[in-house]
C-alpha cells in the first residue's frame, strides 16, 4: 500500500515528519518498509513557453527555441519531434538535476543552449501516464499553465510516499482513511474525515434498478446507485495526481472516481454502463460451469461454478470482485452508469482470482476482507465526487440489498487479563484512551471495559485481539523485561539426541565433512542406483506439486544426495573426498497417512588420504570406511554385529559389499559403489559408501553401565598363523577362534594376511595375535597352550586350517 | 711421604683435567684410587711412620683421596654433559618441514549454529522435542489457528503429499503435538529444531531450510517474560552488548505477536550494508500463544499462558559467518565446508 503523505494529512493531523511517522507506525504494527521522496531527483525544472522556433544552422534534426520562463528568456537547442511555438513545456535550467543527468551550459553543433526540454522518461516518470503523442517526445501542458512553476509542484511530486507492508490481519489499512485512523490512534491526533453528502436530481431510482442476490453466502451486500447525463472525460488534476501517487494510472473520470474511492475508503466499486444491462436487472449468482466472459483486459475467461458473477438476465457482466466484463464497460458514449458497492466473501474471491490467475486492486481488498457496513458510504462518496466534478447527475435514492445486516461486536476487556498477558499493569485510563483513539466505544462495567468494535476491524473478535491493541499502542518497548518465575525445569538431551551428537562428533573426528542435502530427489535416481523394479526403496513419498522433477519424491535412501555432492565436488576438481550426512529418509507405510521417517547416516569416501614427505597417502577403500563404522560402534559401545557379504544390493559392487547385521536385523550396508552407478553419477574414481539405520543403531546402543575392573594379573600373548583356502572369510575364522578360545581368550587380532610364493596356490595365510588372561591368577604356560591347541584343533576341523611353520 | 702424596695429587689432577672420555676417566680412577692404585701403594709405607706422624699423614691422604674423587666426579659430569650435547646436536631436525597430515572433518555450519542454540536453551532448562517433517495439515495449520482459507494453505506455498498431508512449512506443529502429550502438565519449556519446506527456490530461499521453535507454558507467563528470555538468548548468541527491539506483527498462532530485531553486530547499530542502514537485524518471530491454540491442544487459557518463538537457522548462520548467498549452505563444496 502506497500512502501519499500529503493526501494522508487531509484526513488526520500529523505534527511529525514523515520519518518519525514511519518509525512510530512501524513500532506499533503497521510497518513502513520504504519512504519515497517523489521528486527528490528533480531540481531547477520549471514550466516555460516556447516563443519562437528557428532552424539550426548546422543540423537538420535540431531546432533552436527561444523560451520564456516567466522571468527570463533563454535559448535552448532541442531535437524533440513535437515542439511547437506557444507550447508550455518543462525546461530543465542550467544547473538542474534529473534522475540520470545534470544540465550544464552547452554548445550543440555550434549553437549555445541554456537548458533542456524534458520528456517523461528523462524526468523518471511513467510515459504511459501521459497522452500518447507525448510519450516519445517532450511533455506538454495547457496554454494557461503559469510559467516558472517548479515541476514538483506542477505534477504533485512535492510529496513523500510511505510504502506500507501490511500484515494479513490489517486489511483495514488498505485505504487512506483506514491508515488515517491508525495514525490517529498512534499519534493521538484528531481525524478529519471527508464529509459525505450527495446532491441528487428529482428522478428516483425506484423501479429503475433491480438487484437480486442468489448467493447470500458469497455476496453479503450489494448497493447500487444510478448516475445520469454522464460526461466521460479526464478527471481533475488533483485526483490524477493522487491516483498516480498511489500507483494507479488515471483513465477517465468515471473509472478514476471508482479507483479514488477504493483508495480513499477501501471499498472497491464497479461502474456498469446502465444502458447495456438487460432489463436493468442485476443478478448475483454462481457462474455456470464453462460459462464465458471477456474481462476488461480483453481476455476470454472460462468460468467455473465456484466463481461468483454479476449478471443481467442475458449473461455475465462481471466476475464479482475481480474484474468487470468488456461488454458492460464504460465507454465514451456511456450516458448512464450503475455504480456497484458490494461485499463479497473473501475466500470466494481469493479462490476465483487464484484460479483465473487474475489479481486486481479490487480482488486484493475483497479477499482480505472489507467493511460490510461501509458499502453505502462509499457509493455515496463516489456519487458526491462525480457530481462535484460535473461528470454526471445523481439519481435520487439507492438500492441496498443487504440480506442479514449485523452490527458492531461488544467485547469484554479485563484489565487483570492485560496484566497477565502483557506483564505490565496498564492504567485503566490509558486502556480507555487507547480504545477511544482507535475509534472504539467503551463502557465501564465493574472494573472491566465493554468495548464496541466496528465492523471495519474484522481482525478483532476476541478479548486477546483487544489486548494486542493495548500492547502495541502502549508500546512493546515500554513493556518491562522479566524472566519466567515458577517451577524450575531441567534441560537435558534425550539419550537418542545425545547419541546422534556423539555420532556427528565421531564422523568428523574420523575426517569426514558433514553435508546437508535436500530431502527431495528425482525418481530417476532409482534407475541410476541400479535398483531392481521390485526394490523396496523405489516405493517413495511423492510430492504432489514439486518445483521440478528434481524434487519429485522424498528420499528413501541418502545415497543419491551423497553421490550428487561427490560428483559436484569432483567436477570442480575438489579431490579426495570424505563426507557424511545425517538426515531422515521417508518410507511410506500402507494404511498410514504419514510415512515412517528414519534417521539415517550416509557416508562416502573417494580418493586418497592426505600424504606428504613424511607419510605415504593411500586409497580410502572398503576397509577405510569399515574402520570408521567399527569405530562408531565402539564409540557407542555396540558389539555383537557381523559383516555379511552382500550380493543382492545392486547399487554396490557384488564382491565388495556387506550388510551389517545386529540382533538378526540389517542395520547398515557398506561397500564399493557399483561401477555402473558411479558412471551414472559421472564419477571417475572408485567410491565407497555406507548407509546406516541410526534408529536401529541407537536402539542397540546401551551406553556404559558399570566399569569392568582392570586386570590384576598379567596377560599372555601367542601368535597363530594358519593356512586356509583363499575363499574362507577371515570373519568366520575369527568367530571360530572366539567360540573355541574359552574364558581365557581376551582378544583376537588379525595382524597379517599373506598370499604368494611361500603358500600353495589357492590358499592364504592368516596371522592372529591372541591374548589370554584370567581375572584371578597368573596363567601358566600349560593353561595357555591348552587353550591355544583347542583353537587350533577346532580350526583344522572346521576350515581344514594348517598351522604355518 | 707428605711430599709424595702432594705430588701424587698434582699428577692425578693433571691427568683428570686432560681426560677426554668417560673410559679414560675410569682408568684414572683405578690408577690412583683402586685397590692396586698408587695412593694405596704410598699408604703401604705408613708402617714406617711414627705414632705422631701417622694421624697427620692419614689426614693428608684422605684429603688427597677426596680431592681426586671430587675432581673425577666433576670431570665425569662435564664429560656426560658434553656427550649429551653432542648427541643432541647430531639429532637436530628441520622443524620447518610440514607435519604428518591428518584428515579433519567439520560439522556443517548449520549444525554448528543449531548446536549452539540447543546448548543455550538446555542451559535455560528447555527440553528438545522433535516432530515429523511430513506433517498433517491439522498440526501444521488447523491446530495453530490458521483459518481454513488462509493463503499460507495454498498449494502455491506448501508442498502437498496428499489431501491433508504436507511437508511442514514451519517447526510450529511441534507445539500442538507436544501440548497434546503434556496437557495439563506445567511447566512446559521446549525447543523443537528441524527441517521445514516451502515452495520457493532462489538466491534468498531454499525449498528446504531449518528452524528452531521454542515455547513455554506455565501459570502467569507474560509478554515481559518472552522479552527476558529472548534478550538472554540473543546476548548468548551474539554477544553481551546486543540489544533487542520488538515490533508488533501477526502470526495466526500467537497474539500479541512480535518480530524481534537485534542490534546489528557488524556496525553496532549505527547502520551499515548488512543491516540495510537501519542498525537492526530481524532475526525471529514470536508472541504469546493464542488462547485458541492452547484450548485446541488441551490447556485452559484461563489457567495457563505461554509464549512461543521461531527462528531461522540459515539466517543466523549467514549473519554469523558473513555468508551472502544462501545457496552456498546447500552447495556442500569441500572448500566451503573446510572453513568452519
Ligand atoms: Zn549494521
Amino acid at each position: 500500500m502506497r500512502v501519499s503523505y500529503k493526501w494522508l494529512k487531509e484526513y488526520v493531523d500529523i505534527p511529525v515528519s514523515p520519518e518519525e511517522l514511519a518509525e512510530r507506525m512501524t513500532m506499533t504494527g503497521v510497518a513502513v518498509e520504504n519512504i519515497e521522496y517523489m521528486g527528490k531527483n528533480l531540481n531547477k525544472i520549471v514550466t516555460a513557453r516556447i516563443e519562437t522556433i528557428s532552424p539550426h544552422p548546422n543540423a537538420d534534426k535540431l531546432v533552436v527555441c527561444q523560451i520564456n520562463t516567466g522571468s527570463e528568456n533563454l535559448q535552448v537547442v532541442t531535437g524533440a519531434p513535437n515542439v511547437r511555438e506557444g507550447q508550455v513545456v518543462l525546461l530543465a535550467l542550467v544547473g538542474a538535476t534529473l534522475p540520470d543527468m545534470k544540465i550544464t551550459r552547452a554548445k550543440l553543433r555550434g549553437v549555445e543552449s541554456f537548458g533542456m526540454l524534458c520528456s517523461a522518461q528523462e524526468l523518471g516518470l511513467d510515459p504511459e501516464n501521459f497522452p500518447p503523442e507525448q510519450r516519445n517526445g517532450i511533455l506538454e501542458f495547457p496554454g494557461d499553465t503559469p510559467l516558472g512553476v517548479d515541476v514538483k509542484e506542477l505534477l504533485g511530486l512535492d510529496d513523500v510516499i510511505l510504502e506500507l507492508e501490511l500484515t494479513p490481519n490489517r486489511a483495514d489499512c488498505l485505504s487512506m482513511v483506514g491508515v488515517a485512523r491508525e495514525v490517529s490512534a498512534v499519534l493521538g491526533t484528531a481525524l478529519k474525515l471527508p464529509e459525505i453528502n450527495v446532491t441528487e436530481t428529482e428522478e428516483s431510482i425506484d423501479g429503475k434498478v433491480s438487484i437480486n442476490i442468489n448467493e447470500p453466502e458469497l455476496c453479503g451486500r450489494y448497493v447500487g446507485r444510478l448516475i445520469r447525463n454522464v460526461k466521460i472525460g479526464p478527471s481533475p488534476n488533483w485526483m490524477q495526481q493522487r491516483l498516480q501517487a498511489a500507483g494507479v494510472r488515471p483513465i477517465s473520470n468515471m473509472v478514476d472516481v471508482t479507483n479514488y474511492v477504493m483508495l480513499e475508503l477501501g471499498q472497491p466499486l464497479h461502474a456498469f454502463d446502465y444502458g447495456k444491462l438487460k432489463d436493468q436487472t442485476i443478478i448475483v449468482r454462481r457462474a455456470e460451469e464453462g460459462e464465458k466472459l471477456y474481462s476488461l483486459d480483453n481476455v476470454e475467461r472460462t468460468l467455473t461454478s465456484d466463481m461468483l458473477v454479476i449478471t443481467d438476465p442475458a449473461g455475465p457482466a462481471a466476475i464479482a470482485g475481480v474484474m468487470g466484463g468488456l461488454e458492460s464497460e464504460i465507454t465514451d458514449s456511456t450516458t448512464s452508469v450503475l455504480l456497484e458497492a458490494a461485499y463479497f466473501k473473501p475466500a470466494s474471491i481469493h479462490r476465483t482470482s487464484k484460479n483465473l490467475n487474475l489479481r486486481s486492486e479490487s480482488s486484493m481488498r475483497f479477499e482480505k476482507g472489507i467493511d460490510i457496513n461501509g458499502c453505502l458510504n462509499a457509493a455515496n462518496r463516489a456519487c458526491q465526487l462525480i457530481q462535484e466534478m460535473g461528470a454526471g447527475e445523481i439519481v435520487s435514492g439507492f438500492v441496498d440489498n443487504h440480506p442479514s445486516p449485523s452490527g458492531n461486536t461488544v467485547i469484554r476487556l479485563r484489565p487483570d487479563r492485560i496484566k497477565l498477558i502483557v506483564g505490565v499493569e496498564v492504567p485503566g485510563d490509558r486502556i480507555k484512551e487507547i480504545m477511544l483513539n482507535l475509534g472504539f466505544n467503551v463502557k465501564e462495567d465493574g472494573g472491566d471495559f465493554l468495548v464496541e468494535v466496528p465492523t471495519r476491524r474484522g481482525d478483532i473478535s476476541l478479548e486477546i485481539d483487544l489486548i494486542e491493541e493495548v500492547a502495541r499502542l502502549y508500546g512493546y518497548n515500554n513493556i518491562p523485561i522479566t524472566l519466567p518465575e515458577g517451577a524450575s525445569t531441567e534441560g537435558r538431551k534425550t539419550e537418542v539426541q545425545a547419541a546422534v551428537d556423539r555420532i556427528l562428533d565421531l564422523m568428523t573426528e574420523c575426517g569426514l565433512n558433514e553435508i546437508i542435502t535436500l530431502s527431495f530427489m528425482n525418481p530417476r535416481n532409482f534407475d541410476m542406483l541400479n535398483l531392481p523394479m521390485d526394490d523396496s526403496r523405489r516405493v517413495a513419498v511423492t510430492v504432489e506439486n514439486p518445483l521440478s522433477e528434481e524434487q519429485r519424491v522424498l528420499r528413501t535412501t541418502v545415497l543419491p544426495g551423497l553421490l550428487d555432492i561427490l560428483a559436484r565436488n569432483s567436477a570442480r576438481k575438489n579431490k579426495d573426498l570424505a563426507m557424511f550426512e545425517v538426515g531422515r529418509v521417508f518410507v511410506p507405510v500402507i494404511g498410514e497417512k504419514l510415512p515412517k521417517e528414519i534417521l539415517t547416516l550416509g557416508a562416502v569416501v573417494s580418493g586418497k588420504t592426505p600424504g606428504n614427505w613424511q607419510v605415504r597417502s593411500y586409497e580410502m577403500d572398503f576397509y577405510y570406511l569399515k574402520g570408521i563404522l567399527e569405530s562408531l560402534f565402539r564409540a557407542l559401545n555396540i558389539s555383537g554385529y557381523s559383516f555379511v557379504p552382500e550380493k543382492g544390493n545392486h547399487a554396490f559392487h557384488p564382491g565388495r559389499a556387506a550388510s551389517v547385521r545386529l540382533n538378526n536385523e540389517d542395520i547398515a550396508v557398506i561397500g564399493e559403489i557399483h561401477p555402473s552407478v558411479t558412471e551414472n553419477y559421472k564419477l571417475n574414481e572408485r567410491v565407497y559408501a555406507m548407509e546406516v539405520n541410526l534408529e536401529k543403531v541407537i536402539n542397540a546402543c546401551k551406553g556404559l553401565k558399570r566399569i569392568e575392573p582392570l586386570p590384576k594379573y598379567p596377560s599372555m600373548e601367542r601368535d597363530m598363523a594358519i593356512v586356509v583356502q583363499r575363499d574362507v572369510h577371515a570373519g568366520e575364522i575369527i568367530d571360530d577362534i572366539k567360540k573355541n578360545g574359552g574364558k581365557l581368550l581376551k582378544r583376537v587380532e588379525l595382524f597379517d594376511i599373506y598370499e604368494g610364493e611361500q603358500i600353495e596356490k589357492g590358499y592364504k595365510s592368516l596371522a592372529f595375535a591372541l591374548q589370554f588372561q584370567a581375572a584371578d591368577r597368573t596363567l601358566t604356560d600349560e593353561e595357555v597352550t591348552d587353550a591355544y591347541e583347542k583353537i587350533r584343533n577346532a580350526l583344522s576341523q572346521t576350515h581344514n586350517a594348517q598351522l604355518r611353520a | 711421604m707428605k711430599d709424595k702424596l702432594n705430588s701424587l695429587k698434582e699428577q692425578a689432577l693433571g691427568e683428570i683435567a686432560a681426560a677426554g672420555g668417560l673410559a679414560e676417566l675410569n682408568d684414572i680412577r683405578v690408577k690412583f684410587l683402586g685397590k692396586k692404585g698408587e695412593l694405596t701403594a704410598i699408604l703401604r709405607g705408613m708402617g714406617t711412620l711414627t705414632a705422631e706422624e701417622r694421624p697427620l699423614i692419614g689426614q693428608i691422604a684422605n684429603e688427597v683421596r677426596e680431592a681426586i674423587e671430587q675432581a673425577i666426579n666433576q670431570k665425569m659430569s662435564e664429560l656426560k654433559e658434553n656427550e649429551r650435547q653432542e648427541k643432541l646436536n647430531k639429532e637436530t631436525i628441520d622443524v620447518t618441514l610440514p607435519g604428518r597430515p591428518f584428515m579433519i572433518g567439520k560439522r556443517h555450519p548449520l549444525t554448528t549454529v543449531l548446536d549452539e542454540i540447543k546448548e543455550i536453551f538446555l542451559g535455560l532448562g528447555f527440553e528438545i522435542a522433535e516432530g515429523p517433517e511430513v506433517e498433517l495439515d491439522y498440526y501444521n495449520f488447523e491446530a495453530l489457528n490458521f483459518p481454513a482459507d488462509h493463503p499460507a494453505r495454498d498449494m502455491q506455498d506448501s508442498f502437498y503429499i496428499s489431501p491433508g498431508v504436507l511437508l511442514r512449512t514451519h517447526t510450529s506443529p511441534v507445539q500442538p503435538r507436544v501440548m497434546e502429550k503434556k496437557a495439563p502438565h506445567i511447566p512446559v519449556k521446549v525447543i523443537a529444531p528441524g527441517k521445514v519446506y516451502r515452495r520457493d527456490d532462489d538466491a534468498t530461499h531454499s525449498p528446504m531450510f531449518h528452524q528452531v521453535e521454542g515455547f513455554v507454558i506455565d501459570k502467569e507467563i507474560s509478554f515481559s517474560d518472552l522479552k527476558g528470555i529472548l534478550l538472554t538468548v540473543v546476548r548468548q548468541m551474539f554477544g553481551a552488548d546486543r540489544q533487542i527491539r520488538l515490533r508488533p506483527s501477526f502470526f495466526p498462532f500467537t497474539e500479541p505477536s512480535a518480530e524481534v530485531d537485534v542490534s546489528c553486530m557488524s556496525c553496532n547499530g549505527s547502520g551499515c550494508r548488512v543491516c540495510s542502514h537501519t542498525g537492526w537485524l530481524e532475526i525471529l518471530g514470536s508472541g504469546m500463544i493464542h488462547p485458541n491454540v492452547l484450548k485446541m491442544s488441551g490447556y485452559d487459557p484461563e489457567q495457563v499462558t505461554g509464549f512461543a518463538f521461531g527462528l531461522g537457522i540459515e539466517r543466523i548462520a549467514m549473519l554469523k559467518y558473513g555468508i551472502d548467498d544462501l545457496r552456498l549452505l546447500f552447495d556442500n563444496d569441500k572448500r566451503f565446508l573446510a572453513q568452519f
